[in-house]
């Protein structure tokens, strides 16, 4: 009840299309129904030889005219008010949604699926477009159809009016008796078809593993144990989803049959009825009948808009990152952080980071150290304030950094992540960000961070087009764009990521000269894959399994003889010696 | 399209009985305004003598014209539902054979997305198109053709009316699908704009935040979100010209009918009941236009899905062989004879490669991304031809040999861990059916993947989810080897399939198969891991920059040398 009222609220904000769009519905059914009525009319006046009354004839030709120029004039005009009302809706609806995902906590999008958000921005909105357009130019049309053939019909003649109200119906409890009882085969052939398009996907992708295994046969032999299966559920249900249309058909033209009877029984023995008359109800019979059927099908559309819909609203409802109005801007970045007993974890029954206290100085190197999912993106996460920190503090200059606006907290850090992001643009857009720079700021920075060479090597230089997947570049040549992006801002505290050991060494050197420029003076966080790059950090945080287990320099580690003496040592195994 | 003939030949039966009783509906269907008319004209007789029984009689002609249109309309699905399912899977498993029979290069060429589309939603679209087809095609044209002809047997002057009338509506709705066509298509497009923008935003949430673009995005979306709502109701001014438009005409029609009708009676040649007749008829055929329109929307998107198809059985597998036997005497077991390669004709990934390999060596090939590395190992098992130069394998060039026996003696570890839904053994046992448990196991423990695999529920039956999704990368590779040692080949490659390990477990490893007695070819970007070789191939931008051992390079290739001291600047401080 509440996504009614939701909708309600939602769409009668256009009070003056909604509004128009009901009275032009009543205008466009009342004139198409009274058209059938006038040619019968007509047909009352083509007796018989010499004897057709052409003077009436006439005047109920411009009638009709009239009449039919009107009802299209309206159905046109009943449409445009209602895409207007539902593009306009689905539009505002990708706005919202839109302005949601741009001020969700990370947590939010962290846990749910990008997949998912993303179908409720994309195609369950399209789903809602398309359904309330089809419920609007068919749902309200059909309801105004039957109630005023129900109308139009009484008034000519009732007991003509009865059997097509009591017979019509027949039809559509046919169609909807059919309709459930095939269900099942339209979920039998869902699921095979589901399982076959997962072997094709697998199959595809590894296509060349196929190869090389010999593994064809089987492969094939596998596939077509499911196509059989795809094959007789296919059958079934395209044989049965069939039917629904000739049953009512059926049953259409036995309604037709009777009718005819009644109206030639009412007609001779003189109960007010007339060959136009029948001509009329037949007319009327099919007028009826045709929202009913159609109905079904509207319903199905509908609820599938209600269900996307209900999502979107979901998405819509969820709670906003906390606000930080009112709070300071942190301004002449020193860049002495500091973590004061910090307790942190995603999950409260998963216990991650804990007491961490940890004291950082202007220009110092903190290098992160440790097995892939030991929690290093957890730590970036609460540097940056993508999520808070449960227990604790985390300062900035001895700012609390849920004092100060995210805007500034962040502007202040420079982030070079492994997996670069890049998007639909040209190279110089995906370097400023959309930040007034100039051309010349960009190219000096793109020197610094040697990606000049590679650009200018390219078709259009800086201003080439990349596409979403960020085109032909190599991971490393995206790294070395990421860290341009950070060159052009030069921020006083930094996050790195190094590069891991699938780019090749050369370019590896030139990420490693970049970050060398980058970090001259700053306070930086590096996260280190290799352990001959940080020997010379100030703190080495070495963690495991969300937590620090050891910290210190490089020498101190190396006298603990704990976790990381057997990392650093693992590096040098060589079977010869 | 000759291929769906093809397949339809093999359900003859079905093919040609279903739109034939399609047909016979027709027939029954075009009749029943007839008997209308003769109910009206014969039987009701106003203020004369009307015929009871024949009302009647004709009531029931009209309800068993009513049965028997239901059942041929129910035959004629039976008969297309078979034609149809039958020929989808016909059309997939072949397509599956052809695909299955592409080379690296070809598949290369199409690429793993469209492959996908090809043997999904376009068998899909085709075999809808089919069934309707079968069903429909036929159907439309003959109501509308053979409603014109009945209302000639009415009167030539109504069926001169039909005749004009039809090619127009036609015409019309024919006109507005071909210019709405493109334009929902651009509007499609504008649409694709609005998703591509929020996935980048989703994707990249972290660094538009770290950058503060917030606002900025929702600035930049609302632009285009607005532009495609305008858009929209453009293209809808235009649309939905159409309904009322063929709404008007068919009135219009039916006055002129109504007028020509009064003109016959008036004259004497008709009957009130053939204008209700002819009536009738025109209701039909208006429903019968829409229903056509559609069906040609529907069928040209499953002739260009066919067409698709097709491309996909157009392509021609040409690996090339030698049919000439080209022997040479050596005890080598690999001859890399100056080989070079080129992926496009153009560009040469690889430029005269020439080295020898001894049986139950171990080769290491090292060098930057783009080096030519993986391109190298590819030409051993045939995957790729080359473009100048010969490989001799036992002394036998490359071409004499039927990849299918060639690859059987050659184990793979590709740079990708690509694993298949089923359990862990199904997944071992890729390249060899037959191996028992036993073999599994040793395998697994060489793979360093032992002690997971049985820390799992089930051990070896635990399940593979689609891709493997459910192993990490590390555990993915150490499988993946094991599956290559299961095959219990002569040769192994790895093609850098060891970077998720650490350190440890790869050193690990590296023990494990030195063991084994075969002829390896690992490529790495490390030279840790190929320090033990006893050739290491250096390659750079597709050249040879160096061939020896592990202390020849470090003399010998400039190159190596570089690679070796980025990644052991220590050791170089340490040791040397």
């Amino acid at each position: 009840m509440k996504l009614y009222k939701q909708i309600f609220k939602d769409l009668g904000k256009d009070k003056f299309f909604l509004f128009s769009s009901i009275i032009l519905a009543i205008i466009y059914v009342v004139a198409s129904l009274y058209l059938p009525i006038l040619a019968g009319d007509c047909v009352d006046l083509i007796v018989e030889k010499g004897n057709v009354n052409f003077e009436k004839i006439f005047q109920i030709f411009i009638i009709m005219g009239l009449l039919l120029v009107i009802a299209a004039i309206a159905q046109y005009l009943l449409n445009l008010c209602n895409n207007h009302l539902i593009y306009k809706y689905a539009a505002s609806l990708r706005k919202r949604t839109f302005e949601k995902l741009e001020r969700l906590p990370l947590k939010y999008l962290d846990s749910h699926p990008s997949g998912d958000i993303l179908s409720r921005l994309s195609s369950d909105i399209e789903v809602v477009n398309d359904g309330l357009l089809i419920g609007m130019n068919q749902l309200f049309i059909g309801v105004f159809t039957i109630v005023m053939t129900l109308v139009f019909m009484f008034i000519l003649n009732y007991i003509m009016a009865i059997v097509v109200v009591v017979l019509t119906p027949l039809s559509l409890f046919a169609a909807r008796f059919i309709a459930k009882n095939i269900n099942r085969y339209f979920y039998q052939q869902a699921s095979y078809r589901g399982e076959q398009i997962a072997f094709i996907e697998e199959m595809m992708n590894n296509q060349k593993v196929v190869r090389a295994f010999n593994y064809e046969d089987k492969s094939e032999e596998d596939f077509s144990i499911i196509t059989d299966k795809l094959e007789d559920a296919t059958r079934k249900s395209s044989f049965f989803s069939a039917l629904p249309n000739p049953v009512t058909r059926f049953v259409n033209a036995l309604i037709y049959a009777v009718i005819i009877l009644i109206g030639a029984l009412l007609t001779i023995y003189n109960l007010g009825f007339s060959v136009g008359l029948l001509m009329t109800f037949l007319s009327f019979a099919s007028k009826y009948a045709t929202p009913f059927n159609d109905i079904s099908s509207v319903i199905t559309e509908l609820e599938n808009a209600l269900t996307c819909l209900k999502r979107v609203y979901e998405l819509l409802d969820e709670e906003d990152e906390v606000s930080d109005k009112g709070n300071k801007n942190l301004e002449a970045v020193e860049g002495n952080i500091s973590l004061n007993d910090v307790s942190f974890s995603y999950d409260v029954n998963q216990k991650l980071i804990e007491h961490l206290s940890l004291n950082v100085k202007k220009g110092q190197k903190i290098a992160l150290v440790g097995p892939t999912g030991c929690g290093k993106t957890t730590f970036i996460n609460l540097l940056m304030r993508f999520y808070d920190v449960n227990k604790g503090s985390i300062s900035v200059d001895g700012h609390n950094i849920k004092a100060i606006t995210r805007d500034s907290l962040r502007r202040n850090y420079g982030m070079v992540l492994q997996d670069t992001y890049l998007r639909y643009g040209t190279i110089e857009e995906n370097i400023t960000m959309g930040d007034n720079f100039t051309h010349e700021q960009v190219v000096e920075a793109a020197k610094m961070s040697s990606c000049d060479h590679f650009i200018s090597l390219l078709k259009d230089g800086y201003n080439t087009l990349i596409d979403e997947n960020g085109g032909d570049f190599s991971q490393g040549q995206k790294q070395l764009i990421a860290i341009c992006r950070v060159m052009l801002r030069l921020p006083p505290m930094l996050i790195l990521d190094e590069a891991t050991s699938s780019i090749d060494t050369r370019t590896e050197i030139k990420i490693q000269q970049a970050f060398n420029i980058l970090m001259k003076n700053k306070t930086s966080f590096i996260v280190a894959h290799r352990l001959s790059t940080i020997k010379d950090a100030d703190i080495i945080l070495v963690m495991k399994d969300g937590n620090v287990i050891e910290s210190g320099t490089h020498q101190d580690l190396l006298k603990k003889k704990g976790f990381y003496y057997e990392l650093y040592n693992s590096q040098f195994v060589n079977e010869d010696s | 399209m000759k291929r769906i003939f093809m397949y339809l030949s093999r359900t003859k039966k079905e093919a040609i009985l279903a739109p034939l009783f399609k047909m016979l509906e027709v027939v029954f269907e075009l009749l029943v305004p007839v008997i209308v008319s003769l109910i009206i004209n014969k039987g009701i007789n106003e203020g004369g003598q009307s015929d009871l029984k024949f009302i009647f009689l004709m009531c029931g002609i009209l309800f068993a014209f009513g049965i028997l249109g239901l059942l041929s309309s129910v035959t004629a699905q039976y008969f297309a539902a078979v034609a149809s399912s039958k020929l989808q899977s016909a059309l997939r498993t072949d397509l599956l054979k052809k695909i299955n029979s592409l080379e690296y290069k070809e598949l290369d060429d199409v690429g793993t997305a469209s492959l996908i589309t090809r043997m999904s939603s376009d068998v899909n679209q085709v075999t809808t198109g089919v069934n309707m087809a079968l069903r429909l095609l036929l159907r439309s044209p003959i109501v509308i053709i053979g409603a014109v002809i009945v209302a000639f047997f009415f009167s030539n002057l109504a069926g001169i009316t039909f005749l004009i009338t039809v090619p127009v509506l036609f015409l019309l709705i024919f006109l507005v699908m071909v210019f709405t066509i493109p334009l929902f298509k651009k509007s499609q497009q504008k649409l694709d704009v609005v998703v591509r923008l929020s996935r980048e935003n989703l994707n990249g949430v972290r660094v538009i935040r770290a950058f503060n673009k917030q606002e900025a995005e929702i600035e930049k979306f609302n632009k285009t979100n607005d532009k495609l709502a305008k858009y929209q109701l453009f293209v809808g001014k235009i649309s939905n010209i159409i309904n009322p438009l063929t709404f008007a005409l068919i009135n219009i029609f039916i006055i002129a009918l109504i007028y020509v009708g009064a003109l016959q009676v008036d004259v004497g040649s008709l009957e009130n009941g053939d204008v209700v007749a002819l009536y009738n008829l025109a209701s039909q055929i208006l429903v019968e236009m829409v229903k056509f329109a559609t069906l040609l929307v529907t069928m040209s998107k499953s002739l260009a899905s066919n067409k698709r198809i097709e491309q996909i059985f157009s392509i021609k597998s040409n690996l090339k062989h030698l049919d000439v036997i080209d022997k040479i005497n050596t005890d080598d077991l690999f001859v890399f004879d100056n080989v070079s390669m080129s992926y496009n004709g153009q560009e040469m990934a690889l430029n005269n490669i020439s080295f020898k390999v001894k049986k139950g060596q171990m080769i290491g090939i090292i060098g930057g991304t783009g080096s030519g590395k993986t391109t190298l190992v590819n030409l051993i098992p045939h995957f790729y031809d080359i473009s100048e130069g010969k490989i001799y394998y036992k002394g036998l060039n490359l071409l004499n040999y039927d990849e299918k026996t060639l690859r059987f003696e050659i184990a793979v570890v590709p740079q990708k861990s690509q694993l298949f839904k089923g359990t862990i053994r199904d997944n071992l046992k890729l390249g060899n059916l037959a191996a028992d448990d036993e073999t599994l196991y040793n395998a697994l423990k060489i793979s360093q993947g032992y002690d997971f695999v049985m820390a799992k529920d089930g051990g070896l039956s635990y399940p593979v989810e689609q891709e493997g999704r459910n192993f990490s990368g590390g555990q993915k590779q150490r499988l993946t080897i094991a599956r290559a040692l299961v095959k219990q080949s002569d040769i192994l490659i790895l093609d850098d399939s060891s970077s998720a390990l650490d350190f440890k477990t790869e050193s690990e490893l590296r023990k494990g198969l030195k063991k084994l007695n075969k002829t390896i070819f690992i490529v790495s970007q490390r030279t840790a891991s190929l320090r033990a070789c006893d050739q290491i191939i250096v390659l750079d931008k597709g050249h040879m920059a160096g061939l020896g051992t592990h202390e020849e390079l470090l003399k010998s290739s400039q190159i190596y040398r570089e690679i070796y001291f980025s990644q052991y600047k220590e050791e170089k401080d340490e040791t040397l």
